[in-house]
């Protein structure tokens, strides 16, 4: 029973969603991560299931520390976002998140690429029906370009796994580093899923079209499954050092001109995760244990923030700061959770962020990467001015925009206070988290100095928002939508493609009039000979055919006797 | 009808939390001259450098988001319309 892999539990409860009545529905999908994460936790260190499938050799369920601490997580990040959709009817969302949950514990769980690169793809194709779920034309357009990106990165991830068989004979999803073409084709099917800068824009543009509910399991599962995915194939690769300081300081401006608040925090996402790839381009024990317990926080207090503005949207369906503002008088309670998640993304002290970024940040000067380190320094600010003040500040204070209404839905506060109390949890006693980390290392995590650097930070990045406020300098929200790499595939590529099929209608005008002619001919002659006035559709009288019988007896005599 | 007023309806109260803040940018700034923290580069041994690295990061951070408006921002539509 134990060596069953994990996904299977939740694939099952899909099955059972889809025909059981709402009440049943609700109970299986909250026991199936508690009692998931129970069978993780009891699964042995350096368990490996194989099987073969026409001599290839498949590894299904590979337990070692870090896919189990991401095994965890998983349980955890799907018990949140169950809890927060419990009150919603919508079977298709509920069958699609079990599916999508399954699809990334059977990722991080993989112990070879062809099984990786199955779930890889299934994660694309459950997860894109929680953005359809919103049903309408806008999340339509967007769930397409989402499914297209994702199986674009499953497709050159399959390559890069066949090339890699071809090789070497074996599917092993280990370590691979960047050597080689077969490698890059892996690096960029990763780098995808993670929104490496240029591959990031169907996060931003997909994930705030998502449902309410759609878009706490998104935030959770693919791009955590793709930093597990580089964390075990390219643990040091240096490359990622910048990439990832790219990551972390591009977002931030898009973050700060951006409405749409869950669109600001899609663009936080990649920021935080920015983090994330810099501790994995490191590859030192303290970076990676930095990196990983980054995004073991990252899924609790995004997760708690797309819940906030989940929870607004849900109650007021507006999503624009230019339309929110004031909702502390009627949601005091959604404004006090959505505080506690901007506070530990923002890294305060005793929050849970805090601690794992500044192990990253601790390493990138270690490994003497100054530059970077600045570079990282600025992004800290920057979240804690666009995720950290701009999100609840514009949701729930600001101008009073009239909108009065009530807390969210029981379900959804109970999802909200447990994300709320895993990040107070994890920021007052880091152990719990620290001590399940793979790697050995030596770290004191509330140091004296880190802790006043860190609040002088934010207090003065603080400052720095009310007096761009006061001083009427902070630009206001706007009804706007800001071009960004997506410009290339949804504006310019169309375009192109429109004038393409313009020059070459007169051309096409022509060729269809030389079918057409020849078509005509063709018909003429067919009519001709098959038609109902044709020669071979015509009724023969039998004589006839007496006469050439006749003739053709006669004929063979006489050949017979010449 | 009048509504019940709320905290942040008196002017008042957004005076006291602006004036909090300042009163903990000059406390968390002063330890600097208190505390001596170690520090791993040179950098970060400069007086106030967290301090004023954190300010000035926001206030370009801003600024030049705003300047990119002038480049990127489009009308919320844009890509629905067709031209």
């Amino acid at each position: 029973m134990t060596d069953l892999p994990p996904f299977l539990l939740f694939y099952a409860a899909a099955i059972g969603a889809a025909i059981l009545p709402h009440k049943a529905r609700g109970l299986i999908m909250l026991l199936v991560p508690i009692a998931g994460a129970f069978a993780v936790l009891q699964l042995p260190d350096g368990l490996s299931v194989q099987l073969t499938l026409m001599s290839i050799t498949l590894e299904p369920l590979r337990v070692d520390q870090l896919s189990r601490l991401f095994g965890i997580l998983f349980h955890i990040g799907a018990f949140i976002g169950i809890v927060f959709s419990l009150h919603s009817k919508d079977r298709s969302q509920h069958v699609a998140a079990l599916l999508y949950a399954g699809s990334a514990l059977g990722a991080v769980f993989a112990g070879d690429l062809l099984t990786l690169f199955l779930f890889w793809e299934m994660l694309a194709l459950t997860s894109v029906f929680l953005i359809f779920a919103r049903r309408t034309e806008r999340a339509y357009g967007a769930g397409i370009r989402y499914l297209v990106i994702q199986v674009i990165s499953g497709v050159l991830l399959l390559a890069g796994a066949l090339m890699i068989y071809h090789q070497s004979g074996s599917l092993s999803f280990g370590h691979i580093g960047l050597n080689g073409a077969a490698s890059v084709l892996i690096f960029i099917a990763f780098g995808i899923k993670c929104a490496f800068p240029l591959l990031h824009n169907w996060l931003t543009d997909a994930y705030p079209e998502a449902t309410p509910t759609g878009t706490v399991f998104l935030s959770a599962f693919t791009t955590k499954v793709a930093v597990y995915a580089l964390a075990r194939s390219f643990a040091g690769t240096e490359i990622l050092v910048y990439i990832g300081a790219t990551m972390t300081c591009f977002p931030i401006f898009y973050a700060v001109i951006e409405n749409d608040l869950r669109r600001v925090l899609a663009y936080s996402m990649i920021n935080q995760i920015g983090f994330m790839v810099v501790g994995i381009g490191l590859g030192t024990a303290l970076a990676m244990n930095g990196a990983i317990a980054h995004a073991f926080n990252d899924v609790i207090f995004k997760g708690l923030l797309m819940m906030s503005m989940g929870a607004v949207l849900h109650m007021t369906g507006r999503m624009n700061g230019s339309d929110l503002g004031g909702l502390y008088k009627s949601m005091p309670i959604t404004t006090t959770l959505c505080i506690v998640g901007a506070a530990s993304i923002s890294a305060f002290p005793l929050f849970s962020g805090f601690v794992s970024k500044s192990m990253v940040m601790v390493a990138v000067l270690e490994e003497g990467h100054p530059v970077v380190w600045l570079m990282l320094l600025f992004a800290s600010a920057g979240v804690f001015h666009h995720a950290g003040i701009k999100i609840p500040f514009f949701a729930f204070f600001a101008h009073d925009s009239g909108i009065r209404t009530t807390e969210p839905p029981l379900n959804m506060l109970v999802a909200m206070g447990i994300a709320a109390i895993l990040c107070v949890a994890i920021g007052v006693y880091p152990w719990v988290l620290y001590d399940l980390l793979p790697f050995e290392m030596e770290y004191s995590p509330f140091d004296g100095s880190h802790i006043i650097a860190q609040i002088q930070l934010l207090v003065f990045s603080a400052a720095a928002f009310a007096w761009l406020k006061v001083a009427n300098i902070y630009p206001p929200e706007l009804h706007s939508t800001n071009i960004d790499i997506e410009w290339l595939y949804r504006r310019l590529a169309p375009k192109w493609i429109r004038s393409i099929v313009e020059t070459m209608k007169p051309a096409q005008e022509s060729l269809s009039q030389v079918r057409q002619k020849a078509g005509k001919g063709m018909m003429r002659w067919i009519l001709h000979h098959y038609g109902p006035e044709g020669t071979l559709a015509r009724a023969w009288p039998t004589g006839s055919m007496v006469l050439w019988v006749a003739i053709l007896l006669g004929a063979s005599l006489i050949l017979y006797y010449a | 009808m009048t509504e019940r007023q709320h905290i942040f309806d008196h002017k008042k109260n957004i005076k006291r939390v602006l004036r909090a803040l300042i009163v903990l940018c000059v406390v968390s700034f002063a330890v600097d001259f208190v505390y001596h923290r170690h520090v791993v580069h040179p950098f970060e041994a400069l007086w106030g450098f967290y301090a004023i690295y954190g300010f000035f990061a926001c206030v370009i951070l801003v600024l030049l988001a705003k300047e990119m408006r002038k480049w990127l921002m489009r009308s919320e539509d844009y890509y629905e319309r067709d031209d």
